[in-house]
């Protein structure tokens, strides 16, 4: 909300300075998120009028004017605008004025015409972005006196960002209220008389819907003159207040709103079919509203209605059907009380929001309408004329909002503050803050004015003497607290430990949106059920990540299109999955790895990263838990069908997958080199053996080199389990150390060569024994395998 | 007869002197000291004097010897002291080339913030606890005293899977899981990913979030206060000024807004900080009474304080960072220099 500072100061002006009020409004929960000067730095300007008048003897459109500045003699100016004429009132700009933009004005010759100053327009004064001709000021503009004064343009406008408790501070009275409170002073509010009746008609109102219009007051004012012109004082506040100037009727409702606070709405009563009802709107009924659109109702939308169709959306937005025009003569002045809970949500479902429903929807002071119609009423007559009705008041006591008292009890106040305040200053800030106070016997009962809905509770009542002691002057205190032991769970890996494991080993990491293009989602995963987001912020971000390589991949090619040839991202974070009928967020670690194996480097033959690269790095994660993982031939959609594997744990449990890119997708994406991925389900990885320890032997140890010829089929990993599932009680390790294929070799086989480390417990081996493990180990691979013995 | 030992001496030690490595010098040693040596030979030839002469011209040929020899081992040293010279001019590289292998790459600033926060609350006790980034309306906005139509709702540009499921929109959820699952007290901050329908120059629709909360007998206001100015000194090492706004979550009562000197200017009045020369950094209060109420802990036994901040928020103030769009580009450019 923003309001002038100088129609605040007008209610309650404090002895401080600008910056020391917006620092007080702002330590006082009403944020101030700007001050700007209600008008552009200019100075010279007083209010001049044309008293006379000749043509230019050698220009067509310039005027020679004789101006009366307020000096002895009028000044002459030469002039262009083609709204200029004799008796017109406009700023005047006197020699030696300067105008924003660092204009001055010197005495010149237009046209060999002398001229001593210049006549203005709301532009060359900084108060519109554009202008029609000059600024043509009233009638009884007073000649000579400076512009900025008549104007009131010294003025800041302060836009104060409230928070939706403080509907009471929606209007310059609730602000002043507050100025005063903080200042210790007291305020005056606007003077409102009753307006005498001087017609007899009224017009039917009946409210039906009265637990959400507990009060409604209407009045029928004939004869007003809706084509008169706002005084420039109303369109200047209502500029500094942000709205428009539209016409006097509604200017004055929307003037009085930012006043009082109080919504108000005027209907063309003549475009009015019978009485008026407040009621909820019929199924798929619609209204047309005055922004031209048309909406369709539900059930549960309160509309205000004649007795043929619904005319406006009660507090939110009046109809186009019924609105004031140049030709309404008679109007209808609403002025209504909308419980918050039937306004609350109902502007937003239908895409709108306005100022009304703002202020209903946060809560307007349930006893203002009577003060807020009766203003708005002289305001109307006093500008635009006409006779006034009298006024129909449909109040239903039962459902307006009580306020009922609230107890604060002394002991909880000093408790929940830390801090003990003198019972005179508690009460001394409740009583300024317009509440009732009772004292009692362990603290006081407080009742809040009907216009503060945010006082509830006893917290509320302890937030209202923090906020006027100050939180600055409340104590601090240095944290004392029970402490326990922290745990040291050792089952669990950190993750942290993880993260910190690829980062060294080259992998940078990367967070990327959770939400991905359904696109890349789709060709990654097809048979994943995504979850999908019913208000995407783009198309683009519309689907959750079934697998975090959606982010990573993107994130790759933004590196790749810039000039970066080798990319090593990893990212933590949930995957989102429709499973079995419900979402499943589960916990991954992912990684990609593109380009050279290594940086550039001297020294070093470059070679392309390739599977095993990775297959290192996601090992040296699990030998941080000091788990085995099987990785298992697989298929997986995104994944090169030769170079892609299921990474199990030995209990069988899916933990991920590793591979190389599917070159399909590889250039559907639009990279122009081999991608590797690998992703983890972090809660298995991060399972942790807890180390146990096994006797060391005091006998030495032997390796036997051998190298077995196999079918290509065979995995080196079926050879391992083979050996190990042998069980030979004094293999210790098996290393594979070389794979070769070629000379000496038939077609469609392999070499392995293996290395075993074999070590007794209770016994140097000798060469016998050794020969016989050794001997046994080869009969079993030749029998499963049909391994044979490389010579 | 053969020359004279003197002669034989003479040569010897010319040998010695010309010896240009150490293989040349053991040629020379086994000439004159090996099984068929000069000098061995003149020992043997000995044994055909009689014992008188034998003694006197031994001590002659031994004398002989042991100057060969001293002179023999003064010319190894020389020449092994040579060749390791050698070997070490020969064997010097340019130590300026860089180093090889595999490069380290760096945690995101994120991370490194997140890390930050949570190691200066865990050496005070608080357990970190992660939540779920789909949420339930009720953990979400209910139970946080955001009922179906308060205006606070609107605060929060909300991304919607259906009715009751949300994206959340704040890490608080985790507040009110912990404190349905857990008895007081409790210490908890709960780091994670947040989501908001927003996306302009200083919004992304993701951005990270540190909820923090503590429950016991007897929390007040001024204990929030004290956590949040030693947390905000200890993050950015500097003895920083610190004020309290009052404000309004639905969740806590009293409300606070933190405001931090600029750490751009030092409080000057900068564009950072809209020449106010104060930051908001976090928002917090005393947890509310209707808060408590859905968890079921008795308000008037327990009290407690929550505070929630914006880590991306504070990763630019710590690192100069201008654009809150880098941190998820992920542009090797920007991440590599945090590492």
């Amino acid at each position: 909300m923003q309001i002038s500072e100088a129609w605040l100061r007008e209610y309650v002006n404090p002895a401080i300075s600008t910056e020391q009020l917006v620092e007080q409004l702002t330590m006082a929960g009403l944020e101030v998120d700007s001050v700007t000067p209600a008008a552009a730095v200019f100075s010279g300007v007083v209010v001049g009028e044309v008293i006379a008048m000749e043509p230019h003897p050698d220009a067509d459109r310039l005027r020679v004017c004789q101006v009366a500045v307020g000096e002895a003699e009028p000044l002459q100016i030469v002039c262009g605008a083609s709204n200029v004429r004799i008796g017109l009132r406009i700023p005047a700009a006197l020699i030696g004025a300067a105008l924003p933009g660092d204009f001055k004005i010197k005495k010149s010759k237009l046209r060999g015409v002398e001229s001593y100053g210049m006549l203005c327009s709301e532009k060359e004064l900084g108060l519109a972005a554009e202008a029609n001709g000059l600024m043509e000021l009233a009638a009884d503009a007073p000649v000579g006196v400076d512009i900025r004064d008549y104007l009131s343009l010294n003025d800041n406008i302060i836009e104060v960002d409230l928070t939706p408790n403080r509907a009471d501070c929606l209007s310059v009275e609730g602000v002043a209220r507050e100025v005063a409170v903080l200042n210790k002073m007291d305020w005056s509010a606007t003077q409102v008389e009753t307006v005498a009746v001087s017609h007899a008609e009224t017009l039917g109102v009946s409210v039906k819907a009265t637990d959400a219009c507990p009060r409604y007051l209407g009045r029928l004012l004939k004869g007003v003159n809706a084509k008169a012109e706002t005084p420039l004082w109303m369109q200047e506040r209502l500029r500094r207040s942000g709205v428009r100037s539209l016409s006097a009727v509604v200017d004055v409702t929307n003037y009085v709103l930012i006043e009082l606070g109080q919504p108000l709405h005027a209907f063309d009563a003549a475009k009015l079919n019978g009485g008026i009802t407040v009621r909820y709107a019929q199924t798929d009924e619609s209204v047309a509203l005055l922004n031209g659109q048309t909406i369709k109702l539900d059930n549960e939308t309160l509309v205000i209605a004649d007795d043929k169709q619904a005319l406006a959306l009660a507090g939110v937005m009046g109809g186009s059907e019924s609105a004031v025009t140049g030709d309404t003569q008679d109007v209808f002045l609403e002025c209504a009380f909308f419980t918050p809970l039937s306004i609350a949500g109902k502007a937003r479902n239908y895409g709108l929001h306005t100022d009304s429903s703002h202020r209903f929807e946060r809560g307007v002071d349930p006893t203002l309408q009577e003060r807020a119609i009766e203003r708005a009423t002289q305001l109307i007559i006093d500008i635009a004329g006409g006779s006034v009705g009298a006024i129909s008041n449909m109040t239903t006591a039962a459902t307006l909002p009580q306020r009922p008292a609230v107890l604060l009890r002394k002991q909880r106040l000093e408790k929940t503050l830390g801090i003990k305040l003198a019972d005179e200053q508690v009460i001394d800030i409740f009583q300024r803050l317009g509440m009732t106070v009772q004292t009692q016997l362990d603290g006081w009962s407080v009742t809040p004015p009907g216009c503060r809905f945010d006082i509830a509770i006893e917290a509320d009542l302890i937030e209202e003497i923090a906020r006027i002691v100050g939180y600055n002057n409340l104590p601090s205190s240095s944290l004392l607290m029970r402490s326990e032991l922290g745990k040291a769970t050792e089952a669990v890996l950190e993750l942290d430990r993880a993260k910190d494991l690829l980062v060294d080993r080259g992998y940078q990491e990367a967070i990327t949106y959770s939400f991905v293009d359904e696109e890349i989602q789709q060709a990654i995963a097809p048979g994943d059920d995504v979850v999908r987001l019913k208000n995407p912020i783009s198309a683009d971000l519309s689907v959750m990540r079934t697998t975090l390589w959606c982010g990573l991949l993107k994130a790759a090619l933004h590196n790749t299109h810039r000039q970066q040839n080798r990319v090593r991202f990893f990212e933590t974070g949930l995957r989102f999955v429709n499973k079995d009928g419900s979402t499943q967020q589960q916990k991954m670690l992912s990684g990609l790895a593109l380009g050279s194996a290594y940086a550039e480097q001297w020294g070093v033959a470059s070679r392309k990263v390739d599977f095993f690269d990775v297959k290192a790095d996601v090992q040296a994660l699990f030998s941080l838990t000091g788990t085995e993982m099987q990785f298992v031939p697989a298929k997986h959609p995104a994944l090169h069908p030769g170079q892609s594997a299921e990474i199990l744990s030995q209990q069988g449990d899916k933990i991920g997958w590793l591979g190389m890119l599917h070159p399909t997708l590889e250039k559907q994406l639009g990279f122009d080199t081999q991608v590797f991925l690998f992703e983890l389900d972090q809660d298995l990885l991060l399972n942790k053996q807890i180390p146990k320890f096994k006797p060391l032997s005091k006998y030495p140890s032997v390796s036997r080199d051998f190298a077995l010829i196999v079918k290509e089929e065979i995995a080196v990993s079926e050879i391992i389990s083979c050996i190990k599932d042998s069980a030979e009680p004094t293999l210790q390790d098996i290393v594979i150390f070389d794979i070769y294929r070629g000379k000496g070799v038939e077609e469609g086989s392999k070499s392995v060569a293996l290395s075993l480390i074999i070590q007794s417990f209770s016994q140097t081996l000798t060469d016998s024994e050794i020969d016989a493990i050794f001997s046994r180990l080869l009969a079993t691979l030749t029998t499963k395998l049909n391994a044979k013995l490389r010579d | 007869m053969s020359a004279t030992l003197e002669e034989i001496l003479a040569q010897a030690l010319q040998q010695l002197r010309d010896a240009q490595d150490l293989n040349q010098l053991d040629l020379v040693r086994v000439h004159y000291l090996g099984k068929k040596g000069l000098f061995t030979l003149q020992m043997k030839e000995l044994g055909a004097l009689d014992p008188e002469q034998r003694r006197a011209a031994g001590q002659v040929i031994n004398q002989a010897k042991d100057q060969f020899q001293e002179q023999l081992e003064a010319k190894k040293d020389l020449l092994q002291n040579a060749a390791l010279e050698a070997r070490l001019a020969s064997e010097g590289i340019d130590v300026t080339l860089p180093g090889r292998g595999q490069a380290v790459a760096g945690l995101h600033p994120v991370t490194t913030t997140l890390r930050r926060i949570s190691k200066i609350f865990a050496s005070v006790g608080f357990q970190v606890v992660e939540g779920p980034e789909i949420e339930d309306d009720y953990h979400n906005f209910e139970a946080l005293n955001i009922p179906a139509h308060h205006p606070a709702r609107a605060m929060h540009d909300t991304f919607y899977f259906d009715a009751h499921t949300v994206l959340r929109t704040h890490t608080s959820p985790v507040q009110i899981r912990v404190m349905e699952s857990e008895t007081p007290p409790l210490k908890v901050i709960a780091p994670g990913r947040v989501y908001r329908c927003d996306s302009d120059i200083t919004h992304t629709p993701m951005f990270h979030q540190v909820e923090g909360f503590l429950v016991d007998t007897d929390v007040s206001f001024a204990d929030l206060k004290g956590v949040v100015y030693e947390f905000l000194r200890a993050f950015f090492e500097k003895d920083i000024q610190v004020r309290f706004r009052p404000s309004y979550f639905p969740f806590t009562e009293p409300s606070a807004e933190v405001d931090i000197e600029c750490v751009m200017c030092g409080g000057e009045g900068c564009r950072v900080c809209s020449h106010t020369g104060w930051l908001e950094v976090m928002g917090c209060g005393m947890i509310h009474p209707e808060v408590f109420k859905a968890v079921n802990i008795d308000s008037e036994i327990y009290s407690g304080f929550a505070f929630g901040m914006g880590v991306e928020r504070l990763a630019m103030l710590r690192y100069g960072i201008n654009d809150l769009r880098l941190f998820f580009e992920n542009d090797l450019k920007f991440l590599e220099q945090f590492n």
